[in-house]
């Protein structure tokens, strides 16, 4: 066998984010890796490959999967987006698994918030609070992906769609946009109290990097001898 | 449904059954075959060997062996010394040719996993002092990975199983274990230090530039196989479903140069196809269209060159399977200028009016996807152990089944996308109420559509960063949408310095022109 499979006590000296590097096809380490799952939910962390790993060992030995870490591990990936985290952690989990209730009503969040229906997933979640109470930082997260897919699509967005989009209104939406007025650069504007979102290259084309006429030094080096 | 990969899987074949097969009898050109190849290999004629392989062993196989295996490595010992590694290595041969033109039985599967363990032990501790052609050290990575694959169809097949079968799997639970595949995969990587080595071929290393070869009078079997694994692993990871982690193992390999891998097809071409498909899995859909262009372009100008090789007919498979791909890909995400001329032209041969099709995003369209997902897709795994509790079903296509319905499950987020963009290609700008009124939705089902067509248009890349793959885009200003078309840009800096050199060098021909 090209692994030796180490002691417990020799293992707890390595990190997890080690373990999953150097050893990943061990079925020892699938204890560490369910905590580390709860580690990352108590203090707001994220480690796709340790969860991707965890993922593969169920995989592997059927028997031993506990389906409140799968769950947990589908929220902090939801927590991620836009990245497709979401999706990668589904590929390794059986359709079985997924028909339960609990994974159904994931299924069915995760398919909100790919389609821009912030209001449809805000509704939906308050009817499954149990499945994120216990997830630290879920709404902010949430939060936070709304605000960046508005700043693709808008240069100036209406508040009520922002108030809708982040699930909020009156005195906490207003201090959500003053916060973002100090880290993130919005705007207010004074007429209709819509918001200006902050320039980049998606809402504002101008600002796309013109990479087409970067001719590089090295290329223009290569005729100096004819110029000289 | 997933095609079949290169060989048949019919029941269980017989062992010595087949037109009086006596596993003793050694025909002359069998034993003069291995006599060579012992020495070749003696002698580190990597050459010799490679011709051997490919051409003698193939001709061979055709002539005597083509419904009965090759003589035991029991027969064939004496006239090598007995040689312990000749040995492992002709009994690797010998099952791939098994595989190839017979059924394995299920003991059979099982011996071949234990000389597999044998052969990589002794490579794994170093002992081996060969020079192998790398066309033979891939085969065996890429048979390792195909046979695993193999079994884990085979033993979720279990309806028919017969008694024996069953205890027998039950028995050697250890035979192609998931674990002990990856395990190996890992350690060829791990011992061989490939991934150090190829970081520091700048600076000291020479892998790259000698093809994986060592010239000083050491062994390039190690390396190399650590090398191919690397390949090996990014495959097992895309049949598992995991396509992070199989792009993560893939890294230390530039796909954008050139390198050991490119020196042999087979494993040039599986490196890309599974690139391609965890890309495509993971929404890069412009990476995957990248990729797939660039090795189209490259097996329609080369594949000439392979007719006679024993790798023809999986070549021209894998061709078709990316053109498949390819399309699905440019279907969920149109580009104009990725494609080079003569890909596109193909593509339009094979795909165009299937294309059209998919773009429309209605019942017809999703079967289409479906049809060519399920013909280009990896034949996935289900790698745990089966129980064995009554009934006994056959659970072999689950794995397929779970990938095809996330994929179509994405291609279903996606359809209302096209609709979009086509009201997109018209206007220049518009305002929410009046493209609502066209797509006939209510205003705030049109915000969840552009909002959405901007979160699957622009992907998360490997850094974190995000990157357009829009060939149309927008932004919208409260309640008006301006339309973006991103043009193809004219690179006048690349044109001026080519047409600089070029005068360069007619001016200096001219002056090299003596006149009379």
């Amino acid at each position: 066998m090209g692994k030796e499979i180490e002691s417990p006590q020799e293992q707890s000296s390595y990190t997890v984010e080690q373990l999953v590097a150097v050893n990943p096809f061990n079925p020892e380490i699938l204890p560490d890796l369910e905590n580390h799952v709860n580690e990352q939910v108590t203090s707001q962390t994220y480690s796709l490959e340790a969860n991707l790993c965890l993922l593969r060992l169920y995989q592997f030995e059927p028997e031993r999967m506990n389906t409140h870490i799968v769950a947990q591990i589908l929220v902090k990936a939801l927590m991620a987006m836009p990245t497709p985290d979401f999706s990668l952690c589904l590929f390794l989990i059986p359709e079985r698994v997924q028909m339960e209730e609990q994974f159904k009503a994931l299924i069915v969040l995760s398919h909100y918030l790919e389609t821009g229906r912030f209001q449809q997933f805000w509704d939906e979640a308050a009817k499954n609070r149990h499945i994120f109470e216990a997830v630290p930082g879920f709404e902010q997260a949430i939060q936070a992906y709304a605000s960046h897919l508005l700043s693709l699509s808008y240069q100036k967005v209406p508040r009520s769609v922002l108030a809708e989009a982040v699930n909020m209104d009156g005195a906490s939406l207003e201090k959500f946009i003053e916060q973002q007025v100090t880290n993130s650069g919005w705007i207010v504007e004074k007429e209709d109290g819509s918001i200006v979102l902050p320039q980049n290259e998606f809402n504002h084309p101008e600002l796309k990097k013109n990479t087409g006429e970067n001719v590089p030094l090295e290329h223009i080096a290569r005729i100096f001898p004819i110029l000289g | 449904m997933a095609a079949n990969y290169e060989y048949e899987e019919a029941a269980a074949g017989e062992e010595g059954e087949s037109g009086g097969y006596d596993p003793n009898y050694v025909a002359d050109s069998v034993k003069s075959f291995v006599v060579h190849m012992y020495r070749h290999i003696r002698e580190k004629n990597v050459y010799e060997i490679h011709q051997m392989c490919e051409t003698s062993f193939q001709s061979l196989s055709e002539r005597l062996f083509k419904e009965t295996p090759w003589p035991s490595v029991e027969a064939i010992a004496p006239y090598v010394d007995n040689d312990h590694v000749f040995c492992l290595l002709y009994r690797e041969m010998w099952f791939r040719h098994l595989y190839a033109r017979l059924s394995p039985t299920l003991k059979q599967r099982i011996d071949s996993y234990d000389n597999y363990c044998s052969l990589f032990q002794v490579v794994l501790h170093g002992v081996v002092n060969m020079q192998l052609p790398n066309q033979w050290l891939w085969d065996m990575v890429d048979e390792f990975v195909y046979q695993f694959q193999s079994f884990c169809q085979f033993r979720a097949k279990l309806k028919n199983k017969t008694e024996q079968e069953v205890a027998l799997l039950r028995q050697h639970d250890k035979a192609w274990n998931v674990y002990g595949v990856l395990n190996f995969l890992q350690a060829l990587v791990e011992k061989s230090s490939i991934v150090q080595i190829l970081e520091q071929e700048e600076d000291k290393e020479h892998f790259t530039s000698t093809d994986g070869y060592d010239y000083s009078g050491g062994s390039n079997v190690l390396k190399v196989l650590g090398y191919f694994s690397i390949v090996g692993l990014l495959r097992v990871h895309c049949l598992l479903g995991d396509y992070h982690t199989a792009l993560k193992w893939l890294q230390p390999i530039d796909i954008s140069q050139q390198g050991v891998y490119t020196s042999v097809i087979g494993c040039h071409i599986a490196t890309i196809y599974h690139y391609g498909f965890a890309n495509l899995m993971l929404r890069r859909y412009v990476d995957a269209v990248r990729e797939f262009n660039k090795i189209l372009l490259y097996i329609f100008k080369t594949k000439q060159y392979h007719q006679k090789s024993p790798q023809y007919e999986q070549i021209l498979k894998k061709n078709e399977q990316m053109y498949a791909l390819l399309a699905v890909s440019l279907s969920l995400c149109p580009q104009t200028k990725l494609v080079d001329d003569s890909v596109n032209s193909q593509l339009r041969e094979k795909y165009g009016e299937k294309m059209m099709r998919m773009q429309r995003f209605d019942d017809e369209a999703f079967g289409i996807y479906d049809e060519l997902f399920s013909y280009a897709c990896p034949k996935f795994i289900t790698p745990s152990a089966p129980s064995f509790e009554e009934p006994l079903v056959n659970y072999n296509q689950d794995a397929y089944r779970l990938q095809l319905k996330m994929f179509l499950y994405e291609v279903k987020q996606q359809q209302l996308l096209s609709g979009v963009r086509t009201f997109l290609k018209v206007y220049s700008s518009i305002s929410l109420a009046k493209l609502a009124k066209y797509m006939e939705v209510d205003e705030s089902t049109l915000r969840t559509i552009l909002l959405t067509y901007k979160h699957k248009t622009h992907s998360v890349d490997s850094n974190g960063g995000i990157i357009s793959n829009a060939d149309i885009d927008f932004y919208m200003n409260n309640d008006m949408i301006y339309v973006v078309e991103s043009k193809p840009v004219k690179r006048y800096g690349d044109f001026f310095l080519r047409q600089i050199a070029k005068l360069e060098g007619v001016i200096n021909d001219m002056d090299r022109v003596k006149l009379e």
